[in-house]
């Protein structure tokens, strides 16, 4: 049957209905988001984009303007929080402003993750305003391969 | 002072609005967003464009129309593949007519964090000629 891929992937929940968890992620976007006030129109800031790995999840957000000091990333079991703040940009007395779009202001979201990760081998970059965080399973939670003996 | 030449529809994604056009290279444009605050000394523009680099930005002002362009490269993580999208990547364009002169010579730019600063200092304004009228 050639139905179904052969990756390591089919035999993983998540992997095997990708759009449940994609479903349940965008519920919570939705929802733990930052107040409005805070100065972003969109329901979900950052823009998160997630990339799948064998054992592992990569997530990459836009923060242009930030300062890796300014980003706060916390991972507990399988939920990730980021949160962090821009500041308006200083300008003299006299200035006029013609044009104010981008956003300042704090900024929280958390973000369900498809599984547990390991808190201790997180990774994260920041370069030209993208973040990368890389999150890897941990070894005991993996899938195994279960071999089958014939009788 | 600065008026948006080209008008697009908004849509989602941080900062970035809508694509402009096809390019040739197969990438949606965007219009990201921008401040402009002008100052006694000149025109400061901040524009965001995540992604990116020093090297990726073309700027040019010819006619008191100034353009901005960046070029995003694109990046997978290596051994990874998408699973889940809220933003893509793109280019970004933005077009803008200045109504003062600009002191083309000492335009600065640079783009740190993703951000574009550019700082537009205005010309020395020509001195207004005083004509006097004599009586006959």
């Amino acid at each position: 049957m050639a139905l179904y891929p052969t990756s390591a992937f089919t035999r993983d929940p998540f992997f095997r209905d990708p759009f449940a968890a994609m479903r349940r992620l965008q519920d919570e976007f939705d929802r733990a988001f930052v107040p409005r006030s805070a100065g972003y129109a969109q329901a979900g800031f950052p823009a998160v984009n997630m990339w799948q790995g064998e054992h592992s999840i990569a997530l990459t957000a836009e923060l242009p303007g930030f300062k890796a000091d300014d980003i706060d990333i916390q991972v507990k079991e399988d939920t990730l929080t980021i949160s962090g703040q821009r500041s308006a940009p200083e300008v003299g007395e006299k200035a006029v402003w013609h044009l104010r779009e981008r956003p300042t202001g704090k900024f929280a979201r958390t973000i369900r993750l498809p599984f547990r990760v390991d808190a201790e081998s997180v990774e994260a970059r920041f370069r030209d305003g993208v973040l990368e965080i890389e999150l890897q399973r941990p070894a005991e939670d993996r899938p195994r391969r279960i071999a089958v003996k014939s009788a | 002072m600065t008026q948006d030449v080209v008008k697009k529809n908004q849509s989602q994604g941080n900062g970035n609005a809508e694509m402009a056009g096809e390019t040739t290279r197969g990438h949606p444009v965007f219009r990201p967003f921008t401040d402009i605050c002008e100052t006694e000394g000149g025109v400061v523009i901040a524009v965001d464009m995540p992604g990116v680099g020093q090297d990726d930005v073309d700027i040019t002002l010819e006619k008191r129309v100034l353009t901005i362009r960046g070029r995003r490269q694109r990046k997978t993580p290596e051994g990874y593949r998408l699973a889940y999208a809220e933003y893509e990547e793109g280019d970004y364009e933005r077009v803008f007519s200045l109504s003062d002169e600009i002191d083309e010579a000492n335009i600065k730019a640079a783009v740190q964090s993703g951000v574009l600063m550019l700082e537009l200092p205005k010309a020395e304004p020509a001195k207004p000629k005083r004509i006097e009228v004599k009586a006959a």
